[in-house]
């Protein structure tokens, strides 16, 4: 249209239409669920590399619904930093659901609950999909209302994923869960109605390039930020996180906390870019940020559990996705790269952590970190994926994390802004004392005295380590992701 | 002395219950009266949105209308789920105070 480098792509709507058409058939096929869910994440992990490959070789692309254009239909539209959230998908996306294949095949037969697990088996796959297509519609629309029915679909189908268990816990934290999301929403939608009210359009992208900082266009502002703060847990709306993440099934603590928090934050990224904001309050989001490095450092020091240890882990690395927001002022867009980089190497090492650590819950019955010791003996390739993991979580070289973190110091000390770099050294060590506590467990060579059967199958380890691999193999391919970004 | 319009005041109610609902939701302990408050707040929401379809002139615009009637069916949807969900986390405490009270340590 207005720009001329823009095409109009039909792949576009696959990273979506796929998921969901698997969602619709693995809900029907009771019996093939596990067969079915499969083949639907291979093909939509398939079509989103697709995307984005497209994108970096052809350029930014939209595509209007249906033939309708714009005031009346929907518009889908791919630039870099969209296609890298696709991209981030389907590589996290795949590794969890090959090791869900896995999950639920070795909980059936090790349970005399074989009803109960296919049940959820069946649930899972269904709502998985369906989560899946819902936040490729949100990084691909460029409509705002429809990234509201996009974000309560993620929100929905994610507290299924989160209450799946059926344990007292998880309903609780579900229902928590829900209840901060519904209010996100609700606050993001009156914020859309604002939008509309001041420029009576919906493209994100007509607002974002007109936007001028008039009473209601703030107060839009202002009703958006604070939805999608809460549904990104940055501290002080972290409370409902890590009970919701640390009680779900192992498949979907990693989905959560991989790439649903990415998705209200990649939003928040998208309305703030713009120099106009973080001239006038960019040190808010920064701020806060700062406090959850700090707080969820500290959290996660004092946890006895693993699994509740990694959630308070993301909790801390949430802050890092939003200290950075001053750096993003930068022209030179080093800042860009330095965000979206710790948001896909975080995706990657969180998402094996988590299922490294849902691997030594089922073999071992339990995740209290100090009985942990001596399950390398068990689970030599888990253990190995952890402290893989670990490496990008604290951030040391070859990683992906090691990348983003470099970039970050960089560009902050390129700005003047001291207690930026600073805080982020400060960050990687609180982050080193934790992942010490959890991996000098994990790896101790303290030796078991007796050696239960392996209860575990193959696939649940090795799709953890390659999920580790990707995210150390970050760091070495960095060009490829960055210049990607670039396409805007 | 100025006239209040009819479009403001129907903004104003919407963003009045909009209000009220948030008070609801973060004050009231019961899980049903959250429930319905979230409710309140939608509808607080679809009634400013409308106001906005009827704001300038006489044409009136189909846009909100349309993100009206979509709205609706995602409260309604999600209504739905959080009720289910309310049932089930209702049905865990009933389950543990029975628990409780048979090993004779009655929690409430």
């Amino acid at each position: 249209m207005t720009n001329p480098a823009l095409h109009s792509s039909a792949w576009l709507i696959w990273p979506v239409a796929a998921p969901l058409t698997g969602a619709l058939l693995t809900f029907l096929f009771k019996d093939h669920s596990r067969r079915l869910g499969l083949f639907f994440a291979a093909l939509s992990s398939g079509l989103g590399t697709a995307l984005a490959w497209q994108i970096l070789g052809h350029g930014p692309a939209h595509y209007a619904l249906g033939g309708w254009q714009p005031p009346l239909g929907i518009a889908l539209r791919a630039d870099g930093p969209a296609a890298l959230m696709v991209m981030m998908t389907a590589i996290t996306g795949l590794a969890v659901s090959i090791y869900s294949g896995g999950y639920f095949q070795s909980r059936r037969r090790n349970s005399k609950h074989h009803a109960l697990h296919s049940a959820q088996e069946h649930a899972f796959w269904s709502l998985w999909l369906l989560l899946w297509a819902a936040l490729n519609g949100l990084f691909l629309s460029n409509d705002i209302f429809n990234i509201y029915v996009s974000l309560e679909l993620v929100t929905l189908s994610s507290v299924g994923l989160t209450a799946l268990s059926g344990k007292p816990p998880s309903l609780v934290a579900a229902m928590r869960y829900l209840l901060v999301s519904l209010l996100g929403s609700l606050s993001f939608l009156l914020g859309v109605g604002f939008f509309y009210k001041a420029y009576g359009t919906l493209a994100l992208t007509a607002i974002i390039n007109s936007l001028s900082l008039s009473p209601p266009t703030s107060m839009a502002l202002a009703l958006i930020s604070i939805g999608l703060l809460l549904k990104s847990a940055l501290f002080p709306f972290h409370f409902w996180l890590p009970p919701a993440h640390a009680n779900a099934l192992t498949p979907v603590s990693a989905i959560l906390s991989g790439l649903v928090i990415k998705g209200s934050w990649y939003l928040f990224y998208r309305f703030w870019h713009v120099e106009l904001i973080f001239t006038a309050v960019g040190l808010v989001p920064a701020i806060l940020g700062g406090a959850a490095i700090i707080w969820g450092a500290w959290q996660a020091f004092a946890q006895q559990r693993l699994k509740m240890l990694v959630a308070y882990s993301t909790v801390a690395q949430i802050g890092y996705l939003f200290v950075a927001f001053p750096l993003l002022a930068e022209t030179s867009g080093q800042g860009h790269g330095a965000l979206f980089y710790f948001a896909i190497s975080h995706s990657c090492a969180k998402g094996a952590m988590f299922l490294a650590a849902g691997t030594f819950f089922l073999q071992m019955g339990h995740d209290r970190i100090r009985d942990l010791a001596g399950v390398r003996q068990l689970l030599p390739v888990s253990s190995f994926a952890f402290g893989l993991a670990a490496l990008t979580i604290m951030g040391l070289p070859p990683s992906g994390g090691f990348i983003a973190k470099y970039l970050y110091i960089n560009t902050a000390i390129n700005q003047g802004l001291w207690w930026l770099a600073l805080l982020i050294l400060l960050g990687s060590g609180l982050s080193a004392a934790y992942i010490f506590r959890a991996v000098s467990a994990i790896l101790s060579p303290q030796l078991l005295r007796i050696r239960p059967a392996l209860v575990v199958s193959a696939s649940m380890q090795w799709s953890a380590l390659t999920l580790a691999l990707i995210s150390l193999l970050l760091g070495i391919i960095a060009p490829l992701p960055l210049a990607l970004l670039e396409v805007s | 002395m100025t006239m209040l319009s009819p479009s403001l005041i129907y903004g104003l109610t919407g963003l009045l219950l909009f209000v009220m609902g948030l008070a609801g939701l973060l004050g009231c302990a019961e899980l049903l009266r959250k429930i319905l408050a979230t409710n309140i707040m939608a509808s607080g929401i679809f009634l400013f949105l409308i106001t906005i379809a009827h704001g300038s002139g006489t044409l009136i615009d189909p846009v909100p209308q349309a993100m009206v009637l979509t709205g609706i069916v995602v409260s309604v949807s999600s209504t739905a789920v959080a009720l289910a969900l309310a049932c089930h986390v209702q049905e865990a405490a009933r389950r543990h105070d029975l628990l409780q009270k048979k090993r004779g340590t009655v929690r409430r």
